[in-house]
Parts: structure tokens; C-alpha cells; sequence
């Protein structure tokens, strides 16, 4: 693998404008598969859901599934598309053995679903994506490559197939290509797909897990000089599976590509591989030779014509979108367009939501998830919703704070106890002995005790310094190991030196 | 009427993976030259007001309902498969023109 030149991000963006394309595969939730009754599951040992249909034995005739047909209408409408009147399943030729019958049923020129867009935020603005086409196809097997340095399919001595996942619905969602985005183009990618996923999400069309590969997104890069309208040649960065990785594709894409143009290379159209582990992409197979598919209507599936009204009926069933839900969240909660794109970028909003329903107030509700969750998230590196905590575990935190049984330092603890396991807040409060200090003649007897130890604080408030009552209240607080009422502290001190504020 | 080349039934043999000989790609470019011009008859009474179609029934939508339907096991389903590895169908390498 040899290590590409690249030009530093700033210097290529000063040089360079990006155009972006962006082709996402979405594996949907349906229960069989599109052409055949074998079950569409994740993770089944492998050849335990196929049939002669989806193995392509001798006789074996495809039936659309109706579920997959309505749900890539869905998606077509909640991404403001037109949807086709009349359109046909084609054949996509190619020999490998990722799909027995040597072709994929999928669409070409006549997709289900076209022209619309989709609106997205990054740094408080609105990008519209515009979409060119959604449509139908079928996923294909999973190869496995034996042999060879890296276990690639290069230099592999052989591989062996699963058939399990041949034939399961697949919708490929494919944007316009994306100019003007400038410096923030890494942004905007991962927002688009951010923003996809949670419409898909919202449908419940599919369980659009990324790094499962139920929803993966190819990401188109091209760069032209500053002041040219002609777009540049553009690669194509095939299944790249988290939304981090869109952001980090775009971004070495661009790095490398500047690089090659300012030396007077050219940019080969090809597919390139993302590694997560750099964060870099490196050449796969070249598409100089022009791949030549001999797309033909397929001749065993009749066409796809929907009913006029059945697409109203499903438009108007339609649930509220991602970002209109936002925009209404944004206003329940009162916050910043800002602190609401931080939440969203870090999938916290339905968190929040939850958090809120299970009785907390917004701001606090926001407060944990934002800051100290995300840290702990951060540090364990999974998203926030793999976290060993609920919405109802949170909300229960809130309201022994509000209560005043714990201050936010013991609910620091308390959180980080259920994030160990050790139950819920309750138990960890139980167990840690994390309870306020309460008690005002333990309270008193560790007054007495810290301002024996710091006589000299104790008399500049005596003197009327009033501000140095904040050294013994942190002596009594650490001398309670946390557990005192900062603010009952405060007044026991004041009243004991006999000042008043 | 234009001829089907040696090159273009090169081509398509290639697509396909069909190891054809010199003399095949002739004998092909001929035949197949034959067939495209018996088909292109079909625009001599073709016309204009008669749309291009792609089935003989004028039906659309036809669907199945979204049901799990009993597979094969995967004995059967191996049965047939010229080698077997671990469960999977065992297939030559793949790229092996490339590594």
C-alpha cells in the first residue's frame, strides 16, 4: 500500500473547490426478501435463508415484494421526490459471484422515485441537497476472500459465498451533484448522511445501522481550480460505514486529489477503499475501462405503476419529519440553533427527548447528555446511545437533584456507578453512601473542624472579607468528601463567624 | 445496417468470461450479425404511434405480500455447488487477472 502526497486541507481549499456526490445503499427492514419469501435477517448462519429463487436455480421466478415497493415510496416522499407513474425493474449484467443468477435486478432509467432534495444544517445554515433519483434494487452475497497477503479480494486464493443476504430489498439513494460547498464539504457530507439516516429512521423503513452495513454510503469527491466551472474528475469511495468516516473520507480526498492536481497529474475515475484506521483511501478496482452493465428491462417483473391514490394515502400518513420535529423541539426546549445542531450532530436529541418525557427539565435533561455523558461517551469512544444508562435513569438523577438529595458532583458519581453497572441511581446512591449530608450536627462538626485548620480565612471573613468564605466552603466539601449542601455550608460558616451578607 | 465486429464479440466474450478463438470471434461477429439484423426488421413495421415495449401482457403491479416463506436447507442448497467451504460456496478467485 503505498502512502499518497498530500496538500495540508487549508492550503487545497484556497486552491481547490470540491464537488460532492453522495450514493447511499439502504438495506430495508422488510421481513422477506424483495424477490423471494426467505427471511431478510442480519447475522443467520450462513446459506440457511436461500431458495431456488434467490440462488438462481433452473425455474425460479422473482415476485416484487409490495412492503419494499411502499417503503421506497416513503422514502422517495419524505425526500420531496416525484414519484414515477409507471417505471420497470431492468437487469444489471456483471459476472461475479456475489450474485448467482450473474445479473442484479435493479433500476436504471426509470427509477421509483425522483428529483427532490433534502435540507440540512451545518454551522447554523441551510444546505439544500438536491436528490436525483431513489430506487429498487436487491443486495447481493457476502463474499469471504481466502488466501493472500491481506485478505482482499486481490491477491486472494479463492473465496466463499453466503447467499443469505442476496435478495434482500435494497433502496440506493443518490444525490445531484453537490457544489459550493467550500471548506465545509467534509460537514456537509456527513450532515446529508446524518440527516438521512434519521428520516430512515423516522420512516422505520430500516434499522439503517451503519456499521452492520445495512446503510453504507459511496462519496463522490472531485475538485476543480478556484474560478473554473468545469468540474474536475471525480473518484468514488466506496461503503464507507460511519458517519465519522464520510466526514474523514471527503476530507483525505480532497487532501490527496489537491496534491496530484498541483503537480500536474491528473485524477484516474476510479473506486478507492476507506481505512478506517488512517483515515485515508487507497485505489481499488479503475472504472477507465467504462463498465458496461447491458442494462435491460427485466423481462421477469411486470412494471411498477402505483396507484395515484395509494401514494396520497401514504403521503398523508407520512410521520413528523426529522427536522421539522427539531424545529418544534428546538422552541419546546428554548435553546440556541447552535446547542440544538451540537445535540443533533451528536445523536442526542431523541435522548433528550426521552430524557424530558421521563419528567426532567429540558436544560438539565441537555446538560448530562451534552456534557458529561458525552465525555464518558467520547473516552469509550461508542456513541451516546450505547452508553449503560436510560433516558428514565437520567430523568431519575434531575429529580434527586431538584429534590436536593444530591448535589452534581455526588450525581457525577452516581451516573458514572451506572454506567459501571453497579444498578440504578437509587442502588448506587444506597451503596455509594452518596446522600447530601443532611444532617446539620455532622455538618456543624465538620465547620468546626475545618475552620480549626484554616484560622486564617476564618478571621478575614470576620474582618468583612466576606469572598474567603468560598476557601471554607471547599474545606468542608472536601472534608465531606462532596456529600455536604455547598449552600447550607455557606450559611452555618457565615453565621458561625457571626457576619452576614 | 451496421456490421457486428471482431472486437465488439471480443468484448462481449470477455463480459461473459467465454474463452473464444480467433476464428470463434468470426463465426460469432457473423451470426450475431445476422440475429441483430432479423431484429431490426421489427422498426420497419414499427411505427410511431406504437411505444416501445418490454412485456407481452399488459398487466403491472404484481406483488406478493411481505411474508416469510419456508427456505431450503442449506444441505439442499449446497447440493448442487461444485465446492463447499465452511458452510459457503467455495468459487475460484475472483480478480485473479488483476492481483
Amino acid at each position: 500500500m503505498s502512502t499518497d502526497t498530500v496538500m495540508p486541507y487549508d492550503e487545497a481549499l484556497e486552491r481547490f473547490e470540491p464537488v460532492l456526490g453522495l450514493e447511499t445503499h439502504v438495506e430495508l427492514g422488510t421481513a422477506s426478501k424483495m424477490f423471494c419469501g426467505c427471511q431478510a435477517e442480519f447475522g443467520a448462519p450462513p446459506n440457511t435463508n436461500v431458495c431456488p429463487v434467490c440462488l438462481a436455480l433452473p425455474g425460479g421466478l422473482p415476485t416484487a415484494n409490495v412492503k419494499a415497493i411502499e417503503s421506497t415510496i416513503r422514502i422517495g416522499l419524505a425526500l420531496n421526490c416525484s414519484i414515477a407513474e409507471w417505471c420497470r425493474f431492468a437487469r444489471k449484467n456483471y459476472f461475479y459471484p456475489d450474485m448467482p443468477k450473474n445479473y442484479q435486478i435493479s433500476q436504471y432509467d426509470e427509477p421509483l422515485c425522483f428529483d427532490g432534495y433534502l435540507d440540512v444544517e451545518v454551522n447554523g445554515k441551510t444546505v439544500r441537497i438536491e436528490i436525483e433519483r431513489v430506487h429498487l434494487e436487491e443486495d447481493t452475497g457476502k463474499s469471504t476472500h481466502v488466501g493472500g497477503a491481506t485478505g482482499r479480494i486481490q491477491g486472494a486464493d479463492y473465496s466463499i459465498v453466503d447467499y443469505n443476504r442476496a435478495g434482500i430489498p435494497l433502496v440506493e439513494i443518490v444525490t445531484k451533484p453537490i457544489p459550493g460547498t467550500d471548506r465545509l464539504a467534509p460537514e456537509v457530507a456527513r450532515a446529508y448522511v446524518t440527516e438521512l439516516r434519521e428520516v430512515l429512521r423516522t420512516l422505520n423503513v430500516s434499522d439503517v445501522r451503519m456499521e452492520e452495513g445495512s446503510m453504507r454510503s459511496d462519496v463522490n469527491v472531485s475538485l476543480m481550480p478556484r474560478g473554473s466551472s468545469e468540474w474536475g474528475t471525480r473518484t468514488e469511495t466506496k461503503n464507507v460505514n460511519s458517519l465519522r468516516s464520510v466526514e474523514r473520507a471527503v476530507h483525505s480526498e480532497i487532501e490527496r486529489q489537491a496534491a496530484i492536481l498541483a503537480d500536474g497529474g491528473r485524477i484516474i475515475q476510479e473506486t478507492r477503499h476507506f481505512h478506517e484506521n488512517t483515515g485515508t483511501t487507497t485505489s481499488g478496482r479503475s472504472k477507465e475501462e467504462a463498465q458496461d452493465y447491458r442494462y435491460f428491462p427485466e423481462p421477469d417483473l411486470v412494471p411498477i405503476a402505483p396507484d395515484v391514490a395509494w401514494v396520497a394515502e401514504l403521503k398523508a400518513a407520512m410521520p413528523e419529519l426529522p427536522r421539522l420535529r427539531r424545529k418544534r423541539l428546538q422552541q419546546e426546549w428554548g435553546v440556541s440553533d447552535l446547542d440544538m445542531e451540537a445535540m443533533h450532530n451528536n445523536d442526542a436529541i431523541g435522548l433528550v427527548e426521552a430524557t424530558v418525557a421521563a419528567g426532567a427539565p429540558p436544560a438539565d435533561a441537555r446538560k448530562w447528555w451534552m456534557g458529561e455523558l458525552s465525555r464518558r461517551a467520547n473516552e469509550a469512544g461508542i456513541p451516546l446511545s450505547e452508553l449503560l444508562i436510560t433516558p428514565d435513569q437520567i430523568a431519575r438523577v434531575c429529580a434527586m437533584v431538584a429534590g436536593g438529595a444530591l448535589n452534581d458532583k455526588l450525581a457525577r458519581q452516581v451516573l458514572e456507578g451506572v454506567l459501571n453497572g453497579e444498578g440504578s441511581p437509587d442502588e448506587v446512591v444506597a451503596a455509594r453512601g452518596l446522600q447530601i449530608v443532611n444532617d446539620e450536627g455532622e455538618l456543624l462538626a465538620i465547620i468546626d473542624q475545618v475552620l480549626a485548620g484554616n484560622a486564617d480565612a476564618a478571621e478575614k471573613v470576620r474582618s468583612g472579607k466576606i469572598a474567603a468564605v468560598g476557601a471554607l466552603v471547599g474545606g468542608v466539601m472536601k472534608a465531606s468528601r462532596g456529600k455536604a449542601d455547598a449552600g447550607r455550608a455557606r450559611e452555618l460558616l457565615l453565621e458561625k463567624l457571626g457576619v452576614s451578607e | 445496417m451496421s456490421a457486428i465486429t471482431r472486437d465488439e464479440v471480443a468484448h462481449l466474450a470477455r463480459l461473459s468470461r467465454l474463452a473464444l478463438a480467433d476464428e470463434e470471434l468470426d463465426h460469432f461477429a457473423a451470426q450475431l450479425d445476422v440475429i441483430i439484423g432479423a431484429v431490426a426488421r421489427v422498426a420497419e413495421v414499427a411505427a410511431d404511434d406504437i411505444p416501445p415495449s418490454s412485456h407481452a401482457l399488459p398487466i403491472t403491479n404484481v406483488y406478493r405480500p411481505d411474508e416469510v416463506r419456508p427456505s431450503l436447507t442449506p444441505e439442499q442448497a449446497l447440493s448442487g455447488a461444485p465446492a463447499v467451504e465452511d458452510g459457503r460456496f467455495r468459487v475460484p478467485r475472483i480478480l485473479g487477472e488483476e492481483a
